[in-house]
């Protein structure tokens, strides 16, 4: 797993790259009570804004973290957006991308590294 | 931020894992570990308890020691019948301003030899001003800063307040009375700000945190902050000041018509005499241009304050917008309120809400969006 500086889990399945927030990100947004996710087959560049989540207290975006494109959405979130607390780093996905190269991953923060810039 | 000032039960809102956030300059929880969304729907299954110590509590007492004489004083500054209000009663009131506008709302209580006046804490210094510029002249216009406030709201407040304090379940709404807990005298009114049959105690800050303390101990009793105290309003339609209400719209257009007894209206024994009468009074006959109303966004995307509110989907300028806008725990959907021009403010009328550059239809719903549950 790696992790973004915007609070974003990456996990590698395949070769395609899952995209999630982080339980530290989840608990400051608070309950979430809107999920919309992008189209799939989208393509995305390193920082478009993909996901909007809003909160009980305010609206925040996800970040492409990567360029590629969109190749599957959690549909479940549009239904049940509290997932997002609920399970954070499990069920509670929010797309799937197809990058040109794995190792674009290579730059991102690991566990340790996460744990210790919210620390 | 080293200037905030703190209630009387701030080392117990520590204490209780509150995230603690400003609002209108105290250091005020925002929420407990428990969450908005569980905070909110605790109050309507069973009971929260609230610290509103940040709110001004202020005494009116006539000089002349007639409280006629302060009644009538304080009908000068708002256009609510004061007069007729019976001892052990409360009302919600505001004071206006020359123009219509509203500087505050507020609720005032009937309390035998003197008025009790509740305003918010974010006006509370300039409330107190306005009342002693104008009404010293007949009352002296005390301001109590040595009581805090505490609100215990949902179905279960009565059987928990009664436990503590006998008295509390014989009140309907918006009676008051001097109860007794532990030979400390609890000021209480059956009232609130969630739509639900609560209560709001003012006791002296030295007893405050063993009384929220006590209420605590009852299972039924989760603490609950502002986030939640938001929501819970909102679904009730209740109006926030500075949001749904200030100095820039009228009584009418706030849709608070209802607060403006008969006897202060045309034709009423003590028609106007408050500061706006003329606008007020001719909005009552010929009603505002607009209107604060209640939305219903479709879907499930939450329209926030500011949003820009449309008469179509497409094209046109922006005829209004969302004052206070969210998601409503108890109704499992988005809602809002904002102004709309008179003629799109029938109920089922469909309007736009601009959200991310999308115009999203929302419809014009009634108020409250849940029905409210006190005991009247």
């Amino acid at each position: 797993m790696k992790y973004t500086q915007d609070h974003e889990w990456l996990r590698v399945e395949g070769d395609l790259v899952v995209v999630g927030i982080t339980e530290h990100a989840a608990t400051q947004l608070g309950d979430v009570v809107f999920v919309e996710l992008p189209e799939v087959e989208t393509m995305v560049a390193s920082g478009d804004e993909v996901v909007v989540i809003e909160s009980v207290k305010a609206a925040s975006d996800i970040l492409a973290p990567v360029e590629g494109e969109i190749v599957a959405v959690n549909a479940k979130l549009a239904d049940n957006p509290g997932l997002v607390n609920e399970d954070p780093t499990g069920d509670a996905w929010f797309f799937k991308m197809k990058v040109d190269d794995l190792a674009v991953l290579d730059e991102f923060m690991d566990e340790d590294e996460y744990n210790e810039m919210i620390a | 931020m080293t200037d905030l000032k703190r209630t009387v039960l701030y080392d117990l809102h520590l204490r209780l894992g509150a995230k603690m956030v400003p609002f209108a300059g105290y250091d005020m929880p925002v929420q407990y570990p428990l969450g908005v969304l569980k905070e909110h729907l605790h109050t309507r299954a069973a009971a929260g308890l609230f610290d509103v110590s940040h709110m001004g509590q202020v005494i009116l007492r006539p000089r002349s020691g007639r409280l006629a004489d302060a009644a009538a004083a304080l009908e000068t500054l708002v256009p609510v019948d004061v007069l007729g209000l019976k001892e052990g009663r409360q009302r919600y009131a505001m004071f206006t301003s020359p123009d219509g506008g509203i500087l505050d709302d507020l609720m005032v209580t009937n309390r035998g030899d003197h008025l009790f006046v509740v305003v918010n804490a974010a006006c509370k210094e300039p409330d107190i001003a306005h009342m002693r510029a104008h009404l010293a002249g007949a009352c002296e216009v005390e301001e109590i800063a040595d009581r805090a406030l505490i609100a215990l709201q949902g179905p279960a407040a009565e059987s928990v307040l009664e436990r503590l304090a006998p008295g509390a379940a014989v009140m309907r709404f918006m009676d008051v009375a001097v109860l007794g807990w532990q030979r400390t005298e609890l000021w209480v009114s059956r009232s609130g700000y969630t739509g639900e049959d609560g209560f709001e105690i003012s006791v002296a800050d030295d007893r405050a945190a063993a009384l929220a303390e006590a209420l605590l101990a009852d299972p039924a009793v989760q603490p609950v902050g502002l986030g939640a105290r938001d929501s819970l309003r909102l679904e009730a339609g209740l109006c926030l000041y500075g949001h749904d209400i200030d100095t820039g719209t009228s009584p009418l257009e706030g849709a608070l018509d209802w607060a403006i007894q008969k006897s202060r209206r045309a034709g009423g024994v003590r028609a106007g005499g408050f500061p706006g009468a003329a606008r007020i009074l001719a909005e009552l006959a010929e009603g505002p241009h607009r209107q604060r109303v209640g939305l219903r966004p479709e879907g499930r995307a939450p329209m926030r304050e500011g949003t820009a509110l449309f008469a179509a989907s497409e094209g046109g300028e922006a005829v209004g917008h969302v004052t206070s806008g969210g998601f409503g725990p108890s109704l499992e959907a988005p809602i809002a309120m904002g102004y709309l021009p008179s003629p799109l403010c029938a109920r089922g009328t469909t309007v736009y809400g601009e959200v991310r550059g999308k115009r999203l239809p929302a419809t014009v719903t009634d108020l409250p969006f849940r029905p409210t549950t006190y005991k009247r």
